[in-house]
């Protein structure tokens, strides 16, 4: 799909969509965020797919994936359902934590809601203890400054260690700034700090002990760090994963796209 | 100690388990809580407020998910959408039909003129394309007006305040609040809203959810709904009143389908889904100006043209089906007529016919043309051979056929209850993996609807 049918918008000059195609990319970005904060239309305005946008939570219930081309860089995004934590049992949770956890995306965009940014950053925090690589997409700036709430995202950006960009994703505003982020990030111009919410020091030394018998046990698991915490925390499923010998398995699975899949889910909306 | 090279999955759990006990109690609950004191500091510092400005949203939010105007207000608004379809759709749906009928004959005269064997003609012309014809012009004006109206809710921001006003009814049947979202999108489209019960976290509760979502009508199912209410409920009343009329009979068939969710979640919740309905918190977001380019995309692309396109691949088959069928003759009549004698007494015992049951049987693929593939069935077993309005229908229905105000609200019951589409069955299989729960899935809405237009017949004649 070409882009330069609209060559009034800044986001086109370096943008390419390239729909569907993601079978040759050279880097993959994650969306994460709450529900119904404008993670697809952020992932359509990229790839000029119509993945069905609504007003309503919990409406992308798998992940969707999608291609562009920004700066001559190709990428892959992939939508994730949105969730609240990356703590529960339920499904969509599921897809969106499994996928940070062991799909090792390049760069994670968290989208945030400007007007409710406080229980956003839960989310936030949590991906930050799963990878350093992370982005925050404040959108919907414009409904804030509406209500009268401003964002100072220099500040955010320097509390939380990483990058954050306003963004008002419905017309566009913002993306252009984002993606230069996400490319500044991703190819190591930016070093992010992420702030980690650590804990005792009781609890920082149990997690430094089961470090290493982790990474003897599932050779090549990226985020031990989290597999320990949640190891501390009694998670069964993480458990059983470990035992099964599923948590190498989910590495090599969530590197697999699922083109039919997702392209059924992402031109149809509905399915 | 143990090295860690050798350190085998079981080990590294017991070693976990055992330095949680030496963490103190709570460390975990300690660590959430900093988390959130963490989140709402950076936020506190991030943000400026100016003033308390009054919130819009919340004052309206008051007004449609009050206790005592929340459920008023949504019938009003559904009521409201369904009269604007009805009233709408009526005049393009006759001018389409009147179109593509004239386009047939002059198709068939073409052929004549051409020399064209006779069975080819009838085939392409009487059998797929009049399938096609029927589709849409029954279904394209509903679908055009209804999808867009639909969306805006949607895009509005509407729909979680429905399930906000739902949420008591669900959890009272013993089923999750949030299955009230996943009606909502059933809708748009039962296989959609079957995907959508994904959101619900305990699997007895999406089971439910899954099991029932049927029982709302489709955009497939409504055009269907929508005919019979015009052509029968409509027309016994005065034409100025008529497709207010209209729009309640379909207001209170989808009424039914939410009633009959409700009970059969309550049902299901105390037999084979035994449980308690869990927890849950539903946020209610801004409300929004829709976007009006994506709604016409959303609504004419992804949702009329989808499920017109579905419609088309399936109607003519059928199209061809039901002339093959009504061309070959076994004895003094043609299959067609055999088979709709045979399902003639089951048809008639739920105040249906045969014919009807022989046009769910061909449409079992998408069920959404039932009404068209009925069509197509009484105009080639009867002695009628065109019917280009809807004024014609009505009488090919009611003089030709036997039709009765029974026939028509037996047709939308049973067309609400009845078994899921293809698509929506294997959309149960895939999302349960349970081939017994695709059964149940199919079966248990197909007895349902017998058993109630069953009913519903026995009762009617009783009385009248």
């Amino acid at each position: 799909m070409s882009a330069h049918n609209c060559d009034t918008c800044a986001v086109h000059a370096e943008l390419e969509r390239m729909g569907v195609s993601t079978d040759r990319f050279d880097r993959v970005v994650a969306l994460a965020g709450n529900p119904n904060t404008g993670k697809s239309t952020i992932f359509n305005a990229l790839t000029g797919l119509k993945q069905h946008t609504g007003n309503w939570p919990g409406k992308t219930v798998s992940r969707a994936e999608g291609g562009f081309e920004f700066n001559k860089v190709r990428y892959k995004l992939v939508d994730l359902p949105g969730t609240y934590s990356l703590l529960s049992a339920s499904h969509d949770e599921q897809v969106a934590r499994d996928f940070l956890l062991f799909g090792r995306p390049d760069v994670t965009i968290v989208v945030t809601d400007a007007t409710a940014l406080e229980r956003n950053l839960n989310l936030v925090l949590q991906v930050l203890e799963i990878t350093d690589r992370v982005v925050v997409a404040v959108n919907l700036m414009d409904e804030a400054r509406r209500k009268g709430i401003d964002v100072d995202l220099r500040s955010l950006a320097r509390d939380l260690g990483v990058p954050a960009v306003g963004i008002v994703a419905r017309t566009g505003d913002g993306i252009h700034a984002l993606l230069g982020q996400v490319d500044a990030v991703a190819s190591g111009v930016v070093t992010t700090s992420p702030l980690r919410v650590t804990g005792t020091g009781e609890f920082q030394r149990a997690v430094a002990e089961l470090l290493p018998m982790i990474e003897a046990a599932a050779p090549g698991v990226p985020n031990a760090r989290w597999i320990a915490i949640r190891l501390l925390d009694g998670d069964a499923e993480v458990e059983a994963a470990l035992t099964s010998g599923r948590l190498a398995q989910l590495a090599v699975e969530q590197q697999q796209a699922a083109p039919a899949f997702s392209r059924k889910i992402a031109l149809d909306g509905a399915q | 100690m143990m090295t860690p090279d050798t350190a085998a999955p079981d080990d590294v759990i017991r070693r976990a388990a055992r330095l949680r006990e030496t963490l103190s109690t709570g460390f975990r609950d300690e660590a959430v809580r900093s988390l959130y004191s963490e989140a709402s500091r950076i936020a506190n510092r991030a943000t400026v407020r100016d003033g308390a400005r009054p919130d819009f949203d919340q004052r309206i939010d008051r007004l449609v998910t009050s206790p005592i105007f929340g459920l008023p207000i949504m019938a009003l608004v559904l009521a409201l959408i369904f009269w604007l379809t009805v009233a709408g759709a009526n005049v393009p749906s006759a001018m389409l039909a009147d179109a593509l009928f004239w386009v047939e004959g002059h198709g068939v005269r073409l052929f004549e003129t051409l020399g064209v064997p006779w069975w080819i003609t009838g085939f392409l012309w009487n059998g797929v394309y009049r399938g096609l014809a029927w589709v849409l012009s029954v279904m394209l004006p509903p679908m055009a007006i209804f999808f867009p109206m639909f969306t805006i809710l949607e895009d509005l921001g509407y729909l979680p305040r429905v399930a906000f006003n739902l949420d008591f009814l669900f959890r009272s049947a013993g089923a999750h609040g949030k299955q009230a979202l996943s009606m909502a999108m059933g809708f748009g489209c039962n296989a959609a809203g079957i995907i959508a019960t994904r959101v619900i976290d305990s699997p007895r509760e999406r089971l439910v959810a899954i099991l029932t979502n049927n029982f709302v009508p489709c955009n497939g199912r409504f055009p269907t709904l929508i005919m019979l209410a015009t052509i029968f409920v409509g027309a016994a009343f005065p034409p100025a009143f008529a497709s207010i009329a209209a729009a309640g009979a379909v207001m209170g068939v989808v009424v039914i389908g939410v009633g009959v969710t409700l009970a059969v979640s309550w049902a299901l919740s105390r037999t084979i889904l035994k449980g308690e309905a869990s927890a849950f918190t539903l946020e209610l977001p801004p409300y929004r100006r829709p976007g009006i380019l994506r709604i016409i995309y959303t609504s004419l692309i992804d949702r009329t043209l989808f499920v017109l396109w579905r419609a088309m691949l399936t109607a003519a088959p059928a199209g061809a089906v039901i002339w093959i069928l009504a061309n070959i003759q076994a004895g003094d009549a043609s299959l067609a007529q055999h088979t709709s004698d045979f399902l003639g007494p089951l048809g008639r015992a739920v105040g249906l016919d045969g014919a009807v049951l022989l046009a769910y049987i061909i449409a079992i693929p998408a069920n959404e043309i039932v009404v068209p593939t009925l069509m197509m069935i009484y105009m080639r077993t009867g002695m009628m051979t065109d019917v280009t309005s809807f004024d014609d229908l009505r009488r090919v229905l009611v003089e030709e056929n036997g039709w009765t105000m029974l026939t028509a609200v037996n047709l939308m019951l049973f067309s609400l209850l009845h078994n899921p589409c293809a698509t929506t069955i294997l959309t149960i299989y895939r999302e349960t993996l349970s081939a017994r729960w695709a059964a149940v899935g199919a079966l248990m809405p197909l007895g349902l609807a017998f058993l109630v237009t069953f009913l519903v017949a026995t009762i009617w004649r009783l009385i009248a």
